[in-house]
Formats: C-alpha cells, sequence, structure tokens
C-alpha cells in the first residue's frame, strides 16, 4: 500500500527517555498515515510499550517531536490524548463488566434526555459503531461480563470508533484470543483501515504483521532500526534486525554433569496454558525456556508447582520443587517483612522449637543465606523493600534454597536486576547446578538462556518445542522459533 | 433477564420465609394489621438500605449510618424544641444527614483513605456528637406530625398504610430508576466495576464518588426522622449497629462488595425479609438468639448462593 501524499497522521522524531540511569528510548522515528497499519515490533524491553506510553499521553518524552496531523502533539493524559483522536487498546482490557456493551461504549459521553441516559440514542450509535466494524450480530444490551475475550475486544475498538478516531494503537491484540478471534480481528482492523483510520499494531507475531500489516517498523534496544513495506521483506530479514547482535554479557560458568531424571513432563496442558509441554530435566542440569510473553511459559512453572490447576497430562517429580516468581514486588517477596522473615517463610520450623520462633536460630540461618549469596543488606532484620532489584532477588533465591528444594523453577530470575548481581546470580545457578539441583529457567533474555543453560527449548502459543544443546541454537533461531513456531 | 434471575434468590428467600410462618400459623400473623406492622418496621433499615445500595454498588461501604440515624434523630428533636416547625425539623435532618455523607466522601477523594476506614471514623464522630448535643440524655420533644409518619393508625384510612411506608416505596422507585438509567447511577456501577476504566473514559470519578456518599448520607437522615417519628424522642444511643443489618439487606438483596452489582429493590426484599423473621419469631415466642442465628445464616448463604450461581454462568 502506497503512503497517501498528506502529512503523515502521526510522526515521531528523535523521541528519548529514560528511567534514571537506563535509556528507555534513544533516539525512534516513527511516522504513520491514515488508511495504513504499521506494525511496530521488537524483542522484549525494545522500548515499544514506553513508546505507547508516551502516544497515550500515560508520561512524557524527554525530548524529540511528536506531531498528530502535522500539528505539534503533547497528551497532558489519556483522557487528552482520547480527545485528539488517539486510542489505545491494552493488552490489559479495560471495560466495566458489569454494565451492558452500549453503556461501556459511551462511558462518560452518554447522550443524555431529562438527566436520564437517552437509551434510544445509545442504542443507535452503538448499533452503527458495532456494524461498521463488522459485528452487527453483537447487541448492544449485553452484559460485558457474558462476552468472551474477543467480543471483549470489538466492545473497546467499538469505544475508541464512536469518538473521533484518528489513530488507533493495538498492543499485542491477539495475545489473549484463539485464532477464530485472531481472523476477525484482523477483519476489523482491515475495515478501520479502509475508513482511513491510522493504526499501530504492536506485535511479536510475524506472520500476523504479514497478514494484517502495510509497513513495519523495527525496534531495537530504545532505537527506531528499521522500517519498511511489508509487502516483499522476508520474515528472515525482520527477525535479523530485531535481534541484530551477538553475545555482549559474560556468562561464568561452573562446570557441572546431568544426572538422574528429576522432572519429567508428559504433554502437561493447564486450563488455558500450556497447551502441551513435554520435557525431561536432569539434576544438575540448567534446562531454559524461551519464547514470547504470553506463549505459555510462566502457566507451565505453576501448573508445575501445583498454583494452576492441570487439565490434562502428567507431571513427575523426584524431590521437592520451588518456584521463583517472574512477579518479585507482588508475589514473590512480603516487601515490608525483614530478609530473614522473607528467608525462612513457609520453612520456619528450622528456625523454631515448639512453634515458637528462636531469634538466635533466625539471626544465624539468615546471616548463612545473606554471606552465602553476597547479599547487600545491613543485617538480617531489614526490610527486603529497602534493598535494590539484585539483591531483593538474591533473598528470594536464598528461600529455595532454606527449604532444600531439588528443582528450581525460575520465572525471569534476573528481570530487574543490574549487570553485577546478574553476573553473581548466573555464578551461583552454575554451583547449584554442580551440587546435583535440577534448574528450569523462563527468561525473555536470549543472551542470558544461550550464556547459562545446557539446554533450550522453546514455547510458541502453549505447545512447547523439543529441548536442543544450546550450542545449536543462536538468538536468531530462538526468536524464530518463538514468533513462528518453527524451529530454523 | 438477568437481572430478573438475580432477584430471584432473595424473592424466594421472602417467600420461603413468609410461606412458613403462614404454615406454623402464629395468632395474626397473616393479618393485615400485621402487615402493616411488618412494613413500617421495614421503613428505616429500607430507607438506609437504599442509600447503601449506591454505596456499595460504587464499591465503597458506610459504616456510620447508625450513628448518623441517632444524631439525626437528637437534632429533628432539638429542631422541635426551638419551636420551629415541624417541616423545618425534617429538612434539618435531612441536611445534617447528608452533610455527614458528603464530608465522609470529600475525606475519601481528598486524603485517598479507604471508605471502611473514614466511615469507621465517622461512626465514631456523628455518635459522639450527637451524645454532645442531647447532653447525653434522650430528647423529649412537643407532639407532631412527624410522629404520624410512622404511626399505625393511619390517616385517612384510605391510605392503608403509614406515610413512612409509602415514602420507602417511592423512593425506592425513584432511586431504582436513578440507579438503572441515569447517567449518575451508570457512572456509579461503572466506578464500582473498574474504577480505573471509568477514570479512563472521563468519568469524574471524584465528584461521583463523593455525590454517592452524600446521598447515602442523605437516606440515613431520612431513616433518622423516621427513627425520631418512630419514638417521638431525640435518642443519641438508637440505631447502634443498625448499619450492619442495612448492609445485610442490601447483601441479601444481591449487592456485591466489589462493587457493580446490586440493586434497590433487591435490597428493599432483602430490608423485608429480615423484617419478616423477626415479626414471625416474635409471634411465635422464638427467643431473641435464634433470630439472630437465623439471619447471620440467610446472610452467609444469600452470598454464597449468589458466588455458586456466578461459577454456573462461567
Amino acid at each position: 500500500m502506497d503512503p497517501a501524499p498528506t502529512p503523515p497522521a502521526l510522526r515521531m522524531r528523535a523521541v528519548r527517555k529514560a528511567f534514571g540511569a537506563v535509556q528507555a528510548l534513544s533516539g525512534v522515528d516513527f511516522e504513520v498515515h491514515a488508511g495504513e497499519v504499521h506494525a511496530l515490533i521488537g524483542e522484549n524491553g525494545a522500548g515499544k510499550s514506553t513508546l505507547m506510553k508516551i502516544l497515550a499521553g500515560a508520561m512524557a518524552p524527554d525530548d524529540g517531536e511528536l506531531e498528530l496531523d502535522g500539528a505539534p502533539y503533547r497528551p497532558a493524559g489519556p483522557q487528552d490524548a482520547l480527545a485528539r483522536g488517539v486510542s489505545m487498546i491494552y493488552q490489559e482490557l479495560n471495560l466495566a463488566s458489569d454494565l451492558s456493551i452500549e453503556r461501556n461504549v459511551l462511558l462518560g459521553r452518554e447522550p443524555r434526555r431529562f438527566g436520564l441516559a437517552d437509551q434510544r440514542a445509545m442504542r443507535a450509535q452503538v448499533t452503527q459503531a458495532l456494524a461498521a466494524l463488522g459485528h452487527a450480530e453483537l447487541h448492544p444490551g449485553r452484559l460485558v461480563a457474558a462476552l468472551g475475550p474477543g467480543e471483549r475486544q470489538v466492545v473497546e475498538i467499538a469505544r475508541a470508533l464512536v469518538g473521533d478516531l484518528k489513530v488507533l494503537v493495538l498492543d499485542e491484540p491477539t495475545s489473549s484470543l484463539t485464532r477464530d478471534d485472531a481472523a476477525r480481528l484482523f477483519a476489523v482492523v482491515r475495515r478501520l483501515r479502509d475508513r482511513g483510520v491510522a493504526v499501530i499494531y504492536i506485535s511479536h507475531f510475524l506472520e500476523e504483521v504479514a497478514a494484517v500489516a502495510d509497513r513495519y517498523t523495527v525496534l531495537r534496544d530504545g532505537q527506531s532500526v528499521a522500517s519498511g513495506p511489508v509487502a516483499g521483506t522476508a520474515p528472515a530479514t525482520m527477525v535479523a534486525q530485531m535481534a541484530g547482535r551477538a553475545l555482549e554479557e559474560f556468562f561464568p560458568r561452573v562446570p557441572h554433569q546431568a544426572g538422574a531424571v528429576a522432572l519429567e513432563l508428559k504433554a502437561l496442558a493447564g486450563a488455558r496454558l500450556p497447551r502441551a509441554a513435554s520435557l525431561e530435566l536432569r539434576r544438575g542440569e540448567i534446562l531454559g525456556i524461551a519464547g514470547l510473553v504470553g506463549a505459555g511459559r510462566t502457566e507451565m512453572l505453576r501448573a508445575i508447582q501445583g498454583l494452576d490447576p492441570v487439565r490434562g497430562g502428567a507431571i513427575r517429580c523426584s524431590g521437592r520443587t520451588g518456584l521463583l516468581s517472574e512477579d518479585r514486588k507482588g508475589e514473590g517477596l512480603a516487601l515490608p517483612l525483614s530478609i530473614a522473615v522473607n528467608t525462612t517463610l513457609g520453612r520456619m520450623q528450622t528456625v523454631s522449637r515448639r512453634g515458637f520462633v528462636v531469634p538466635r536460630l533466625l539471626r544465624e540461618k539468615t546471616a548463612h543465606w545473606i554471606e552465602r549469596l553476597g547479599i547487600r543488606a545491613a543485617g538480617p532484620f531489614q526490610p527486603v523493600a529497602d534493598l535494590s532489584g539484585g539483591n531483593q532477588q538474591k533473598v528470594a533465591l536464598a528461600r529455595l534454597l532454606h527449604h532444600d528444594v531439588d528443582v528450581l523453577l525460575l520465572d525471569e530470575p534476573t528481570r530487574g536486576v543490574d549487570v553485577g548481581s546478574k553476573v553473581e546470580i548466573y555464578l551461583l545457578l552454575g554451583e547449584l547446578a554442580a551440587q546435583g539441583k535440577a534448574i528450569l529457567m523462563v527468561s525473555s533474555y536470549l543472551p542470558e538462556l544461550l550464556g547459562v543453560c545446557d539446554r533450550i527449548a522453546v514455547m510458541h502459543r502453549g505447545a512447547l518445542g523439543p529441548a536442543r544443546p544450546a550450542a545449536e541454537w543462536s538468538e536468531h533461531s530462538l526468536l524464530q522459533a518463538a514468533t513462528s513456531g518453527e524451529a530454523a | 433477564m438477568k437481572r430478573g434471575l438475580k432477584l430471584l434468590g432473595p424473592f424466594l428467600g421472602l417467600l420461603v420465609v413468609v410461606l412458613f410462618f403462614a404454615a406454623v400459623g402464629p395468632p395474626g400473623f397473616t393479618s393485615f394489621a400485621n402487615f402493616k406492622t411488618i412494613a413500617t418496621q421495614t421503613v428505616i433499615v429500607g430507607l438506609g438500605a437504599i442509600g447503601m445500595t449506591f454505596v456499595i454498588v460504587s464499591a465503597g461501604i458506610d459504616l456510620s449510618v447508625g450513628s448518623v440515624i441517632a444524631l439525626v434523630s437528637v437534632v429533628v428533636a432539638l429542631v422541635l424544641n426551638a419551636s420551629l416547625s415541624p417541616l423545618l425539623a425534617l429538612l434539618a435532618g435531612v441536611a445534617v444527614g447528608t452533610l455527614v455523607g458528603l464530608v465522609t466522601g470529600l475525606l475519601i477523594v481528598k486524603l485517598r483513605v479507604v471508605p471502611f476506614i473514614v466511615t469507621l471514623g465517622m461512626l465514631g464522630i456523628a455518635r459522639g456528637v450527637a451524645k454532645w448535643l442531647s447532653g447525653q440524655q434522650k430528647v423529649n420533644a412537643p407532639e407532631s406530625w412527624l410522629g404520624g409518619l410512622m404511626s399505625k393508625t393511619v390517616e385517612p384510612a384510605w391510605t392503608l398504610l403509614p406515610p413512612g411506608v409509602w415514602l420507602l416505596l417511592g423512593l425506592g422507585a425513584l432511586m431504582a430508576l436513578v440507579l438503572r438509567r441515569s447517567v449518575f447511577g451508570i457512572h456509579v456501577t461503572a466506578l464500582g466495576s473498574n474504577e480505573d476504566t471509568a477514570r479512563l473514559c472521563g468519568v469524574a470519578v471524584g465528584r461521583t464518588k463523593a455525590a454517592v456518599y452524600a446521598l447515602g448520607g442523605l437516606f440515613a437522615g431520612l431513616a433518622g426522622v423516621m427513627q425520631f417519628g418512630r419514638l417521638g424522642i431525640g435518642d443519641p444511643t438508637a440505631a447502634i449497629g443498625l448499619e450492619l443489618n442495612i448492609i445485610a439487606a442490601v447483601v441479601i438483596g444481591g449487592g456485591s462488595l466489589a462493587g457493580g452489582q446490586g440493586s434497590i429493590l433487591g435490597s428493599l426484599i432483602g430490608a423485608f425479609l429480615m423484617t419478616t423473621l423477626a415479626n414471625g419469631c416474635d409471634l411465635t415466642d422464638v427467643p431473641t438468639y435464634v433470630q439472630e442465628i437465623l439471619i447471620g445464616t440467610i446472610i452467609v448463604a444469600a452470598v454464597a448462593l449468589d458466588r455458586f450461581r456466578h461459577r454456573c454462568e462461567a
């Protein structure tokens, strides 16, 4: 599709944004025209969500220019962005499920008649919007609570459409959809494009990009590095542009030897995800799981640990398992409590006598772990909230070690951790493997998987591929398998 | 149609209680005079429950209602004692209730303290002010037509029920319309269902919240006037713990403390159910402690049933 000769609906030039010392965006150029679907692709952490928050008015850029229809665009907040015709559909859907479709669509701008909401006008407007999206079969009076994820998304898009919609941003819109729902979504996106809406489509899935987008831009390490028409660009080219770098980090390796099988999954299926996961994990082995956010990796770990229901398949495990949550602040640690309590919580019998905690034992045990893991803290009784991300993560790991688990299930173990602590954690993982622990590690940071793991398997939309020696993988092939499901 | 289904539970509960006592046959249970008694006994909790429905649908809670009712009964008595007109006393009572509610709402919005805590504080403050104003004594007041609001000798006779009951039914119908059909009502539901969404869509979240508690206060004020009407005195120790009965009525009627759900009709059915149960027990000489156990059981059963229905739908 040729870009229109008019000025772009939205233009970004040299946009920069830093959080403390971290430069999230370091020069993004990007433009999207009316009547065009523009895909924004990039690895996790490439800066896509920061860029979208700036567009939506949720945060302001440090530097750079934004233009909407040729006029400067600096939204003061989400409502301001909405009023200017820039609408965002987030991964977590934003609907009031206790209200009907029509009331959700027109929430905050209800047509009024004698102080009451004008039922007839609402119905007419919403019916029209749903028809324009090709979803006339949705009755505007239905309760949102009764709708499926695909239908809810349509309601959200209808909400955007009722205003003066110029730019629509879809953030990973298919992550919670079935294949059929996704196909219907693509039809909706095309209809919007034909009405002259500029659509920004954020996705990891290259097959989706090929199916729905006209042009694409690649974001990498906070920069826009490539841009072009989708037609005539091979997916492999896009993957190369997304990865684009070699191993930069230093990964200390501790020699370790794989022993007896500790954990075996046979076609494990969770309530929704994973769909089919089979693997064999041995003692003294580090097995990495690559894949995109939402592919079902976290769900697999949670199912193994027994936190999520299992729908099918089998889990065979010799020994105790312990899970390190990816949500350290929300779920992994009790932030206001001390290092000592966080470390021993759940296995306090080791530091107590007849049901009462013995302070001396608690102090000694905790001091042991602080020293063993090199946790930088004032003492065993310092609140975890005071520690840096890296030291917090070490406390979370210390808990697994205190519980003396045999199988460590680690979900994004170095997320939000500084480089120095990362290296220390890698070293620790190697030492644990050498002691005969089995380690299953989910990570979205590819160099880390390649550098630390013995074998790596890739999960794509709930299905886990075969585990192969790390040496047989490259960032490129991992990314390809993660985005397309096919091993390169 | 779903909403009809939701009301079916409390309605069936009410029916079961009525049929049970009709069958067990305490003398006079099914008489019109007794129905009038039950209806009149429901007025105070019912009015409170109308306001509380809005509060609970907005995902809030108001623990101060009992204290506000006592405060208002004292205020009404004091205004009457100042030999001002009964109408002025009524308006003063409702105004005081609304003002307390508005202050509560503004504290919740401006200080960002959760409703439970703010209204727990207000429970103490309003009760204390009531005792202070009344000199810690019951306040007698000259007789006026306010007493007639809750009187079982109805005049004129063709109105059948005391004015207070008609007021409850009329306001119930009006507020049901407001909750379901007005822009304000929709915004209250949206707020309780998903506050972030409501804010994103441009709903004036702060103003709506403050208005919800002011409305709750207004109805607590009306209930206070009725409390005065019932006894003819201002009593600073009246209605202790009554807020819990009011919350129970809303919850039995399908209100969810998580917000977004609840209906005026359901809450009123809940209120009627509790008074009918109490009345039937009184007539059959069942001790009060059995009533308390029964009502407690019904509250838990009603919510458990509602959860079960949700799971079946999902």
